[in-house]
């Protein structure tokens, strides 16, 4: 059986790669498949290949990410680059495309370590062209070096918002303002959780310098800034529009970089039937998982922010401990040995987690953004669905996600409703009273991403009459 | 809450039927466990085809089609129905001769809907198939719909007319007392005259609690679903020999069936697609059109769906209770049916017998002492 192995490590980002080195020491035959040509996920993206200086300009903490990579090439872990998992079910089956070539993996375990994606937020003009995710751009510049040539402006919110600004600004790039979005009934709600957060009190002075930084260099910081619309022509950006200390402004610009926080890339866990839950704090769907990274299906483990945001850090020590779990599960170790060999890790992650609750609240994204407030906003890109669309089926009697997608096609495009979901579900809460969570998920439906008709033929060549 | 039927399933056949009782007076009540169209009236092909169906099925088919025709009269809204005719391609003389054997039968029958087309023919229609094909049977007024669509339309109809929806709501219990049936149900009782067994791959559990149990089988078939293409084919194939369902919707997409059935745990209402029967059922396109090998599948599902042994439904009064209706158990192919089925239960409660035969579709069909 050529295709199996005892563990599956979806994705070589922080966690995958912890996962990996961990487990690696228990004389398994492991597998890590990830979606890039290199390892290092988002955060330690390039990793390998980054030059000095530019390496220099994205600091210390993403330095960090060389001592996983060194650590992975020494193990003996079967390493699929480039490789896209479109399918993993409860049979342990893996579905994965590699060199144009689909086929199917087994595996008795399998750690789903898929990271983070920038949250999407529809607002009117999100679809022009040059507007775009603050840390899509970021992912350009780390592995091409490609930067943009014009004065831009960012706004949105979220911790990595002032870290992108300075990792631009040490590129050279003329940012021609920050808009910070996150409200300031959000930052008096989050007072009360500084206490604790001061015990990750590094995190804190790395923002305050960010931002120090940033006001240094002569860059103008809006706070408060509502309302936020991209204008244009064509089909193009050429300026926005904004409400800023009671007055409505507008800038001209021809790139609008946008990032309103991450959330957890659940379109695997979502496909294959784990359970998921709205987390009102991180306000995003998250799998149900315990402390070892379980989820509801047997054999199937979760790591890293793919669980819930905590970060680069937590992410190792998360993949840490579910591939302990992993390794508990195929008899190597003992449930006391896993007790003893998680144990610092689980602390560290504990204390990892201490400035999340204050983020979170800080940064939380306002309720006129998350429901789409505005009619016209498409919702769904790749069906073009409007805001006021989904709430007229909602008036009419579809009274959650999944009946707005079969009514009117919301999230069966290409893109599997990764850009809709989150909308959709918070507009028909609002509409309708419900939870968010009773508003519901879309139910996964694969390929998660798509495959030919023709791979899916050749799925099991040998067997072909 | 007491009403004068009450139907147990919200899909498509339990609303169409809401909706006729509804239109000529009735009060009617139906009850669903999640929401309608949940399951196979949510997520089938939507194809609306007459050909090749059981005899048994024509006259009821041929009815349907006349009420899909002018489907917006009934349900202010058409569904989003095209009728670009179904075709059952034959692929080598083994095929042409059962398709031609088909045709003769419906045609001794006295029916003229299925035609056989020559290879000219076939491929003046559907110039993009595999050309290996060597004629076809049709019926050119065939087409389909967009489920969904079609169940919330007869839904809405029905609520305007007067029908209560209860949804998210199951029923446990029936009870009769003095004539009168107690539906226990997760939110409370209800009271009814009549009670119409519409519960599509749940169906058997009333059937059994009514002391009539049946061979249902809840089945999964498969679909797919690709991304946009520019207009290529417009009637909707088939083959003899091959399991394959085929269409392009009228937004480009390319929707694929064929009846492969996904695994199914059918206590936890779970679906898991089977790779390698879908893989199969990818190679089949391939066989009928090649051309199509790097065009992706964005998504694929399968529904829950109700198998009886000889692949028809059960529409019928019940056999051992008075003012007690089935219509279950459609194997795959009801959507086309529902609006007639309507009619047909509607009939059977208000009428006491129905304008079409049904007979083959007798519960009591599968009891032993039932003579064929």
């Amino acid at each position: 059986m050529n295709n199996h192995y005892q563990l599956v490590i979806i994705g070589g980002g922080a966690a995958g790669l912890s996962a990996a080195v961990t487990a690696a020491n228990y004389d398994l035959r492991i597998a890590l498949i990830d979606e890039q040509a290199a390892i290092g996920g988002q955060i330690y993206r390039g990793i390998e290949s980054v030059p000095k200086q530019r390496g220099k300009q994205l600091g210390d903490d993403y330095l960090h990410g060389k001592s996983l990579a060194t650590a992975f090439h020494r193990s003996d872990v079967d390493y699929f680059s480039s490789t896209q998992v479109w399918s993993v079910n409860k049979q342990g089956e893996i579905g994965i495309v590699n060199n144009n070539q689909a086929q199917i993996l087994t595996a008795d375990q399998i750690i789903i370590a898929t990271g983070a994606m920038e949250r999407p937020v529809p607002f009117p003009g999100w679809t022009l062209t040059g507007v775009m995710n603050a840390g899509a751009g970021q992912v350009l510049f780390k592995s091409a070096g490609v930067v943009p040539k014009n004065e831009m402006v960012l706004a949105g919110s979220g911790p990595l918002l002032l870290l992108l600004a300075t990792q631009y600004l040490h590129a050279g790039i003329k940012i021609k303002a920050l808009l910070d979005m996150s409200t300031l009934t959000n930052h008096l709600y989050a007072l009360p959780k500084l206490p604790q957060a001061l015990l990750a009190a590094h995190y804190l002075i790395k923002g305050m310098k960010l931002q120090q930084e940033l006001k240094q260099a002569g860059i103008p910081i809006l706070e408060g800034v509502s309302g936020l619309k991209a204008l244009g022509d064509d089909n193009k950006i050429n300026s926005i529009s904004f409400k800023h200390n009671r007055k409505q402004k507008t800038f001209t610009t021809d790139l609008l970089l946008i990032h309103f926080g991450v959330i957890p890339h659940i379109w695997l866990t979502q496909s294959v039937g784990c359970h998921h839950r709205w987390d009102d704090s991180q306000q995003c769907w998250q799998p149900k998982h315990d402390q070892w990274g379980k989820t509801n299906l047997d054999g199937i483990l979760i790591a890293g922010d793919g669980s819930s945001i905590n970060g680069a850090k937590a992410a190792e020590y998360s993949g840490k401990i579910s591939a302990l779990q992993a390794v508990y599960a195929l008899g190597k170790i003992n449930k006391q040995q896993r007790h003893q060999l998680t144990l610092p890790a689980k602390k560290s992650k504990q204390q990892e987690r201490c400035i999340r609750p204050f983020l979170e609240r800080w940064f939380a994204i306002s309720d006129a953004l998350l429901i789409t407030a505005d009619d016209e906003t498409l919702v769904c890109r790749c069906e073009e669905i409007t805001a006021g669309e989904i709430r007229q089926a909602v008036h009419e009697g579809h009274h959650d996600s999944n009946q707005i997608k079969f009514i009117n096609r919301c999230g069966m495009g290409a893109c599997q409703g990764r850009q809709c979901a989150n909308a959709v579900a918070n507009i028909v809460a609002a509409e309708t009273g419900k939870t968010i969570h009773e508003a519901g998920i879309y139910r996964g439906r694969p390929p998660v991403t798509p495959i030919t008709l023709g791979q899916l033929a050749n799925l099991y060549p040998q067997e072909k009459q | 809450m007491k009403t004068e039927v009450l139907i147990i399933g919200g899909g498509l056949i339990g609303s169409s039927i809401a909706l006729q009782l509804a239109l000529r007076d009735c009060q009617v009540t139906v009850i669903e466990k999640e929401s309608s169209g949940r399951h196979a009236s949510g997520v089938n092909a939507g194809g609306l085809r007459q050909l090749n169906r059981h005899v048994a099925e024509i006259p009821l088919t041929i009815e349907a089609a006349k009420l899909w025709r002018n489907i917006k009269e009934l349900v202010d809204s058409d569904c989003d129905t095209c009728f670009p005719g179904q075709i059952r391609v034959a692929e080598n003389s083994e095929d042409l001769k059962k398709l031609q054997q088909r045709q003769s039968l419906v045609k001794s029958l006295g029916y003229h809907h299925e035609e056989m087309i020559t290879k000219k023919e076939l491929y003046q229609l559907a110039p993009a198939l595999s050309p290996h094909c060597v004629g076809a049977l049709i019926c050119r007024e065939d087409g389909y719909a967009r489920p969904y669509h079609a169940l919330t339309a007869f839904r809405h109809k029905a609520e305007s007319l007067g029908v209560q929806y209860s949804t998210d709501n199951e029923v446990y219990r029936l009870n009769k007392l003095d004539n009168v049936w107690e539906v226990r149900t997760q939110k409370g009782e209800f009271k009814a005259d009549v009670i119409v067994n519409c519960a599509g791959a749940w169906a058997n559990k009333f059937a059994e609690i009514l002391g009539e149990g049946v061979p249902l089988t809840p089945k999964t078939p498969m679909m797919m679903v690709t991304e946009r293409l520019p207009p290529f084919i417009n009637p909707v194939i088939g083959a003899t020999s091959r399991k394959l369902s085929f269409k392009q919707m009228q937004n480009g997409t390319l929707v694929i069936g064929g009846a492969y059935l996904a695994k199914l745990d059918f206590q936890q209402q779970n679906t898991e697609i089977d790779w390698k029967k879908l893989s199969e059922s990818a190679q089949t396109v391939m066989a009928l059109f090649p051309q199509l090998e790097n065009v992706r599948i964005v998504r694929s599902w399968a529904g829950i769906e109700a198998f009886m042994p000889d692949n028809l439904p059960v529409i019928s009064a019940s056999s051992t209770e008075k003012n007690v209706y089935h219509a279950f158990g459609f194997s795959a192919h009801g959507f086309q049916l529902s609006p007639i089925i309507g009619k047909i239960i509607s009939q059977l409660i208000l009428d006491g017998k129905s304008e079409l035969p049904i007979k083959a579709f007798d519960i009591r069909r599968f009891l032993r002492s039932f003579p064929n």
